[in-house]
């Protein structure tokens, strides 16, 4: 255990703070040239789906949004569990910090699946395995949000939070391969879609686009929160009593 | 050129309400989420500035 403390050093939220910081305005800049790329392709260069029609143009979200829900949520539990574990202060601010986050593309992933399934399948929602499983990934996600904001004292409130999303991460794995397991009446992965070879091209091309700019802007945004959780918790160290009284009104 | 016209864009081959529908509500969030994740963070920073600590922890030792 020796080495651990010198380990997480480079994890200190004081240090994570000031880099964080720096490079949020990047990481936006970054999420509007990707999705202004990816929308460009998805929407004049990418042609008419043969089948479909444009309503395939909710692809190019809604692909990207589900993605993002799954993997935020095995980031989010894998920091909550090295937090509870290390008793790591960053990577259990971090793991709440993403919580809302993904939260927010689950739903998204939903919505635009039913906007897109009611032209398509002629309805808004059935309860076949990817989309109920997808519904209880946000259930997971508000529940772990509803139980760690119960809970006052903050490392019970991280350790609880912990133990939920770890034992929900049994989910994700269900939500991705159900399209497999089950006879599901959503279309199996997408990155395996067969269509005319040009066509399928521009689509990956816009949905890769468009997945980087979500990956940028997801890390924008939960950085931003992570930045508010670590001064509403380290308000009483050193470091930031230090930040205060070097800096003018505007946070740093 | 897919769309010969404004209005062809926006029809989106009758699907306009579905797609439309679907990148709004992206949109919006997208706008919104980043404002409120800077609201929480200029809080806790004029929570900090206002109310200044007496006793100070030393980080180190935690």
């Amino acid at each position: 255990m020796k080495t651990l403390p010198r380990f997480f050093t480079f994890a200190a939220p004081s240090r994570f703070y000031r880099l964080s910081g720096l490079l949020v305005p990047w990481l936006y800049g970054v999420a509007l040239v990707f999705a202004v790329a990816g929308l460009y392709v998805g929407f004049f260069v990418a042609p008419t789906d043969a089948t479909q029609g444009e309503s395939y143009r909710i692809i190019f979200v809604h692909v990207p949004a589900a993605w993002m829900s799954m993997l935020l949520y095995m980031v989010m539990a894998g920091w909550a569990a090295v937090g509870w574990a290390f008793n790591a202060r960053l990577a259990s601010m971090v793991a709440r910090a993403i919580a809302p986050t993904g939260a927010a593309f689950t739903f998204l992933a939903l919505w635009t699946g039913a906007f897109w399934g009611k032209p398509t399948w002629g309805t808004w929602w059935v309860w076949d395995a990817r989309l109920t499983s997808e519904l209880i990934l946000l259930f997971l996600y508000l529940g772990y949000l509803a139980l760690v904001e119960a809970i006052d004292d903050t490392r019970r409130a991280d350790h609880a939070g912990a133990l939920l999303a770890v034992i929900g991460a049994v989910n994700v794995p269900i939500i991705y391969f159900s399209v497999r397991w089950w006879n599901t009446l959503h279309q199996g992965a997408t990155i395996s879609m067969t269509a005319a070879p040009k066509m399928a091209t521009t689509m990956l091309t816009s949905m890769a686009l468009m997945t980087i700019a979500f990956w940028a802007y997801a890390f924008a945004v939960i950085f931003t929160r992570t930045r508010a959780i670590v001064l509403e918790r380290e308000r009483h160290t050193e470091w930031v009593q230090a930040l205060r009284s070097s800096s003018e009104v505007v946070a740093p | 050129m897919i769309w010969n016209s404004v209005g062809e864009f926006v029809a989106m081959g009758g699907y306009g309400l579905y797609v439309w529908g679907s990148y709004a509500v992206v949109a919006v969030w997208m706008l919104v989420e980043p404002l409120m994740a800077r609201r929480r963070h200029r809080k806790a920073w004029e929570e900090i500035m206002q109310n200044p600590e007496q006793d100070t922890i030393d980080e180190t030792a935690s």
